[in-house]
């Protein structure tokens, strides 16, 4: 049995890779449940269900999201990474800036933490057949009017999030300053959020911190300091920095847009 | 059956989901650069590890961070006494605890962050050091959550935080070290993970419902303060290190 051959196989590096992923997962996990499990025992001195239910969904979570990573880095990161160089060093500015529209609607849309959040804002949406119902909470006629639904949410969030990577890597490209586009972004959402319904204001603002993780972070980052290094003159460190930024606040600014538009019509 | 039919609902809105990112790469290799594909079979099996394995996460959500979240909102307003005397502030410091609690910890060994933040004293020549740059992420997150938090409680608007918060860094950015500015920004987005993202939303919703208030203006925003003090509170590092080091050639 050549020992050599079973260890260069993707199937053995795959489980060699599988457990650091995993270890990474789990601690995340573990400063969540030693602060809840003090508080518990501590201030609210009660009991959580944990049934068999709990304990299989959050082994689950801890799987499912190690299996995500594990795939992202045997599939898509090397790949993404290649081409996110590729176009840098390349050097043609329409093409650059379509893959990184591409690349940021491709992400955010597929990003678990959006998906998740999406869902759950439906769940808790108004439904108009089910307005016999007595409503989980006190809804008004306009609330009820607000809500687009999670796909088209979502679908603004990722060409947010890649108008925001066109942005990012033309300001690289041509030295804009990020501070006066952040400081320009942030005061348009101001000017924004008191006409958007309220119904849609907090998770408006919530989808610009949701849309930076597991996927987006990794290949935004790529692209970034790929394209700093390419060019003469700019630092990796300073100018690679910024497109996460722009990633967390054009979707405030775009939900926002969809929240208006949505209640005009 | 009940158990196949959910496994089946979920399996297709999944493949839908990495639908863009897969095309795009795919586009972008084999039509505009016109490469051929390398490693097909670690392609293929990376791709089913993402496939099934968000799937699992999406599954496993359900049934235990989303049902924790509302929980824990439960038992937390049960503490405080009954929703009619909402404003009771020396009951609502239990909230507030977990609220931050939850918020630090959770960022404070964020993997994403230490990168960020050895970068940072790469940058700033030494002026800015990593640890304390960590510790002022977490407080700003947790800071972020406890707000929050106290905010559905007590039912002031999200805007008076937001135009609160956002207009101070829009301040701070024009006064900040210009290098750190970009950085700020950037450590507001990475401390959100895809575990605490869903734990947090869960709180809110549940706290929220608990309280009465309408679950979809109320029970978000938690994460967007989570996204927003660190900003506030890396940029103010920044102000005070830059500071305290002229004043210390003064003296000196």
């Amino acid at each position: 049995m050549d020992w050599r051959r079973i260890t260069a196989h993707p199937l053995a590096r795959g489980f060699v890779h599988a457990l650091r992923p995993l270890l990474a997962r789990l601690r995340d996990l573990v400063p969540i449940v030693v602060v809840i499990g003090l508080f518990q025992t501590l201030v609210l001195r009660q009991p959580l269900p944990y049934d068999a239910g709990f304990v299989v969904g959050l082994a689950l979570v801890v799987g499912g999201l190690t299996l995500f990573v594990v795939g992202l880095e045997l599939a898509l990161f090397p790949l993404g990474e290649q081409l996110a160089h590729a176009f840098a060093a390349r050097g043609s500015l329409p093409w650059l800036v379509a893959f990184a529209f591409a690349l940021g609607f491709g992400t955010t849309f597929a990003e678990p933490a959006l998906i998740a959040i999406t869902d759950k804002a439906a769940e808790l949406a108004p439904k108009p057949q089910a307005s016999g119902h007595a409503p989980t909470a006190p809804w008004t006629a306009t609330d009820a009017r607000a809500w687009p639904g999670a796909l088209l949410v979502r679908t603004t969030v990722a060409l947010a999030v890649g108008c925001a990577l066109v942005l990012g890597v033309l300001r690289i490209v041509l030295g804009w300053s990020i501070a006066w586009l952040m400081v320009v972004g942030y005061a348009l959402a101001l000017v924004l959020t008191p006409l958007a319904p309220p119904a849609l204001v907090a998770l408006a603002y919530d989808s610009g911190g949701v849309t930076t993780s597991t996927i987006t972070v990794p290949l935004t980052t790529a692209l970034g300091v790929g394209l700093a290094a390419s060019i003469r003159g700019r630092s990796p460190l300073v100018d690679g920095f910024g497109l996460i930024g722009l990633a967390s606040l054009v979707p405030i600014v775009f939900v926002l847009v969809l929240g208006i538009l949505w209640s005009c019509i | 059956m009940h158990l196949i039919n959910i496994l089946i609902q979920k399996l297709g809105p999944v493949l839908r989901d990495l639908a863009p990112i897969m095309g795009a790469i795919l586009f972008f290799q084999r039509v505009v650069l016109r490469r051929e594909l390398t490693h097909v079979p670690q392609l293929v099996l990376g791709l089913m590890a993402v496939l099934v394995g968000l799937w699992m996460l999406l599954l496993g959500l359900d049934m235990s961070l989303f049902p924790l979240g509302q929980e824990l909102a439960r038992q937390l307003v049960a503490a405080v006494g009954s929703s009619d005397r909402v404003a009771g502030w020396h009951e609502l410091w239990k909230i507030g605890l977990l609220a931050f609690g939850l918020g630090f910890s959770a960022t404070v060994a964020e993997p994403a962050l230490l990168a960020v933040a050895l970068k940072a004293e790469e940058i700033s020549g030494g002026t800015i050091r990593a640890t304390p740059l960590r510790i002022a992420v977490a407080l700003g997150s947790g800071t972020g959550v406890l707000l929050g938090a106290v905010r559905i409680a007590t039912g002031v608007p999200l805007m008076v935080f937001i135009v609160a918060g956002y207009g101070l860094v829009i301040v701070q950015t024009l006064r900040a070290p210009p290098q750190i500015v970009a950085l700020a920004y950037d450590a507001g987005g990475v401390t959100t993970s895809t575990i605490t993202v869903p734990l947090v939303a869960a709180l809110g919703v549940g706290l929220a419902e608990q309280f009465g208030r309408p679950v979809l203006a109320a029970g978000f925003g938690m994460i967007a303060l989570a996204v927003l003090f660190p900003m506030v509170t890396v940029m103010g590092y920044a102000q005070l290190a830059r500071w305290w080091a002229s004043r210390g050639r003064r003296t000196s």
